[in-house]
């Protein structure tokens, strides 16, 4: 029996939307789930205050400058340097084996599991180098993970960038550098944000490499060299240890927040860098 | 021009403290790994499912199969919901609706994995437990919970993937007379095969790699699982589990793990990259 | 364009001001680190809290790890103290300093809804095992025994093993969990499991069942009826550092312990 055409769409169409909805609802599920729990917890004082009795009561001030302070820094660290990385090897250097394998490199670098930059961290700068458990440690271990994601997304970025450009610049007598600032950085800015925007989100949400390089301590981090805990290992912490769930469900929501507005100012900024180079 | 010079080599200084520092953490890496797989033998730690550090057995067989399973279950469901998304996104929505969800998808790949890996163990754990039995830690949840968490990653690749398909390819096959089914199966995935293809071994990646949402939800017992209801433990979670106290042996053993993480990756790596040059290689289907 | 660029420059500079103002020098003179047992874990907290109150300008950082996370962490400078919740090896006590500060009962736990009261020691054997796989064989109701454990390198683990298992290995179809706190939600939710942790922290969510014969109370402890109790230790290489001392001492205090068998320890004697 031949099943006309018409039929096989509309089956394959209507399967295709259950599988659709169920994915929505299910993203959605969990997205709601965590903010009507973790919400109406997330008061003033949750904000602003320290834990006390282990978490069970207070609030997460300290992870969130301790989240802050270790993101921030593996960011404002891995991106100057993988960005000028990613120049030097478009712009500075001709494309043949060696920057196709520092190319590969990187990408397999950038697929790495978190928990390998974590155990590195943990015997080479917590242990070896002698940092302990720290932000340092954490914010260096994390700049380390996230710079071969910066170093490619930067490239593909710089490389996107049309030859035409570099010529009009060249042939009106621009040196180098400043065709690579003026013009192709300029061009390749979108690109360049979004890959650091979302190495920052990946810092921010890292809990295994953060776990035994920054340690867990519940204090606010008094210098670089303090422990400290982040969000996302202060929530790990107490919903596993059963110690207090609304805390645990508000400090999520505080997480899911931020990287809800990281992810709309990286927007943001696309939009605004499109309109201006007008791509 | 001097200037120029200038900068050109504090950029390739820079550039090279760059590489090299990745460079040596491979090294590193490896160098802490490598002795210890061929002090205990290749076989032995590969093919033996004989995990017990304080008698010294270093066998990784129950963790690589771990991994291989969850991870193979995390791909199918990853892979039948993302493209299913994404077909209906791109194909049978009002048009600009998949630019407009992107977004709204990406997001969902910036949350934490120990969010998902909680909801999962309060919500899926005992949901498995009550319909099919077991502990409910289990490989079905690992494999659905990672499943979940890579769909965002396959979705977006693969809705940019189909809408680089040229439009000339779908008018050409409706002007034929096909239905529009017809046409998304028979033309634009065909067309489309190599990014989605590099989506998948992206999303793969990305769930071989993850580590708290399993640890969460799969139960890290030391046993090779017998069905999708056992509980299950990866190389990830292993080294997540035993990081904080191994030394000497134990710890280069966890090195080692990371090692055949390393070349898994590598592997798969390869593997895409193959697959996007057979797509340079022709400029027609 | 330029706006943004701005943007980010004051972010940057705004990072380097918090990071540098909030001082470089290593902390370490005002701040004493411990680090290991997550049985110890909670309790060190709370000692924390209380020796902050007493002795302001005094900072106490308690982190996890398990037991011989802490001994390495002590070994190699991560920590001032460790904190170990099992007794420490022959070898190992020629290499630290310990000081025993409480003693802790360890309970086998079983979820609220398991009919079972007591256990000998034979059968926690069998059980963890592997060997006996259903709780009827122990006299429970029909269903499959699932047993759950800690993490290598956890001191609950090893005084587990040293006090209930001797010889034999934890089955390998045990469920690994890398805390009590986990242990106890799993337990908690699951009516098939069987479980240990430490007696101080069970709560009135499980049930601690009685072991050969002695049920599972500080009283019991006290007086050598319950027989699965293990040391809980600080442990430093050396001499402990003057502020480290202090804090022990206060531990080691009438305060400190009356604090610890508040909470459901048992004194050091």
């Amino acid at each position: 029996m031949r099943v006309s055409p018409r039929t096989t769409e509309r089956v394959a169409v209507g399967v295709l939307w259950v599988l659709a909805s169920i994915t929505f609802s299910v993203l959605a599920f969990i997205l709601t789930y965590v903010l009507v729990h973790g919400l109406p917890h997330v008061t003033w004082t949750f904000l602003t205050r320290g834990p006390a009795s282990m978490g069970r009561e207070g609030g997460v001030l300290p992870m969130i400058v301790g989240t802050f302070l270790v993101a921030g820094l593996a960011v404002l660290i891995a991106a100057p340097i993988g960005v000028a990385t990613a120049v030097y090897l478009t712009e500075y250097t001709r494309e043949g084996r060696l920057t196709a394998t520092i190319r590969f490199g990187a990408d397999c670098l950038a697929g790495v599991p978190s928990i390998i930059f974590g155990l590195f961290g943990f015997v080479f700068f917590a242990i070896t180098l002698k940092m302990g458990l720290s932000v340092l440690s954490g914010s260096l271990t994390l700049a380390l993970m996230v710079l071969p994601t910066i170093i490619r997304t930067s490239e593909e970025a710089i490389r996107s960038v049309p030859y035409a450009f570099r010529d009009v610049s060249y042939g009106l007598g621009g040196t180098r550098w400043q065709t690579v600032t003026h013009v192709v950085l300029r061009s390749a800015l979108p690109g360049i944000s979004t890959g650091i925007v979302l190495s920052l989100g990946r810092s921010i949400s890292e809990t295994a490499a953060v776990m035994l390089t920054a340690g867990s301590a519940l204090r606010l981090p008094r210098s670089l060299f303090d422990s400290t805990r982040t969000l996302a290992l202060h929530f790990y912490i107490l919903s596993r240890e059963g110690i207090s769930m609304p805390n645990a469900y508000a400090t999520a929501s505080v997480l899911i927040v931020a990287i809800l507005a990281l992810n709309l100012f990286a927007y943001w900024l696309m939009r605004r860098f499109v309109a201006k180079v007008g791509r | 021009m001097r200037q120029d010079r200038l900068i050109g080599g504090v950029l390739r200084l820079v550039a090279l403290s760059a590489i090299s520092g990745l460079a040596l953490i491979t090294v590193f890496i490896f160098k802490e790994g490598l002795p210890i797989i061929l002090r205990v033998g290749v076989f032995e730690f590969f093919l033996s499912s004989d995990w017990d550090p304080s008698l010294g057995h270093f066998g990784i067989l129950s963790m690589i199969g771990g991994s291989v399973v969850v991870t193979a279950g995390a791909t199918l469901i990853g892979v039948v919901f993302s493209l299913g998304l994404a077909i209906v996104l791109t194909q049978f929505s009002p048009p600009g609706l998949a630019s407009a969800l992107k977004p709204a998808v990406e997001l969902l790949a910036g949350i934490p994995s120990v969010v998902y890996g909680f909801v999962g163990v309060v919500t899926l754990v005992p949901l498995i437990r009550y319909c099919f039995g077991g502990p409910g830690l289990s490989v079905l949840a690992g494999s659905i919970v990672l499943g979940i968490m890579i769909l965002p990653t396959i979705t977006s690749i693969s809705i940019d993937a189909i809408q680089a398909v040229p439009r000339s390819y779908f008018e050409g096959s409706i002007a034929l007379g096909a239905t529009r089914w017809q046409t998304v199966t028979m033309v634009q995935l065909k067309a489309a095969r190599t990014g989605i293809v590099a989506a998948v071994i992206l999303g793969m990646g990305r769930a071989i790699g993850e580590t708290m949402a399993v640890i969460m939800v799969a139960g890290n017992a030391l046993e090779l699982p017998h069905s999708l209801l056992d509980p299950v433990r990866t190389l990830t979670s292993n080294i997540a589990l035993e990081m904080g106290y191994a030394s000497g042996d134990h710890r280069q053993a966890l090195f080692a793990t990371g090692v055949t993480l390393f070349v898994i990756i590598t592997l798969l790596n390869i593997a895409a990259l193959a697959v996007s040059r057979r797509r340079t290689g022709k400029t027609a289907v | 364009m330029i706006k943004a660029k701005f943007v980010f420059r004051g972010l940057g500079v705004t990072l380097v001001a918090l990071a540098s103002s909030v001082g470089c020098e290593r902390a370490s003179r005002h701040s004493v680190g411990l680090l290991g047992s997550t049985s110890i874990q909670p309790f060190a907290e709370v000692l924390a809290e209380q020796y902050m109150k007493k002795s302001p300008g005094q900072f106490v950082e308690v982190q996890g790890g398990g037991s011989t996370a802490g001994l390495q962490g002590a070994a190699n400078g991560l920590a001032d103290i460790g904190m170990c919740s099992r007794a420490l090896t022959a070898q190992e006590s020629s290499q630290f300093a310990q000081i025993l500060i409480a003693r802790d009962g360890l309970a086998v736990v079983v979820n609220l809804e398991n009919p079972i009261v007591g256990l000998s020691l034979e059968q926690l054997r069998d059980v963890f095992a592997g060997r006996t796989t259903n709780w009827m064989e122990v006299g429970g109701r029909d269903g499959p025994i699932r047993p759950i454990t800690r993490e290598e390198g956890s001191g609950t683990r090893e005084s587990f093993v040293r006090l209930v298992m001797k010889k034999e290995r934890i089955s390998r179809r045990a469920m690994t969990q890398e805390s009590n706190g986990a242990v106890r939600e799993l337990v908690k939710g699951d009516p098939a499991t069987i479980g240990y942790m430490s007696l101080g922290l069970v709560g009135k969510e499980l049930r601690a069942v009685v072991v050969g014969g002695a049920a599972p109370t500080v009283e019991n402890v006290l007086a050598a009826r319950y027989a699965l109790v293990r040391p809980l230790l600080f442990v430093t290489r050396g001499a402990a550092n003057p502020a480290a001392q202090a804090f022990v001492d206060f531990v080691l205090s009438t305060d400190g312990q009356k604090l610890l068998e508040t909470e459901g320890l048992v004194r050091a004697e």
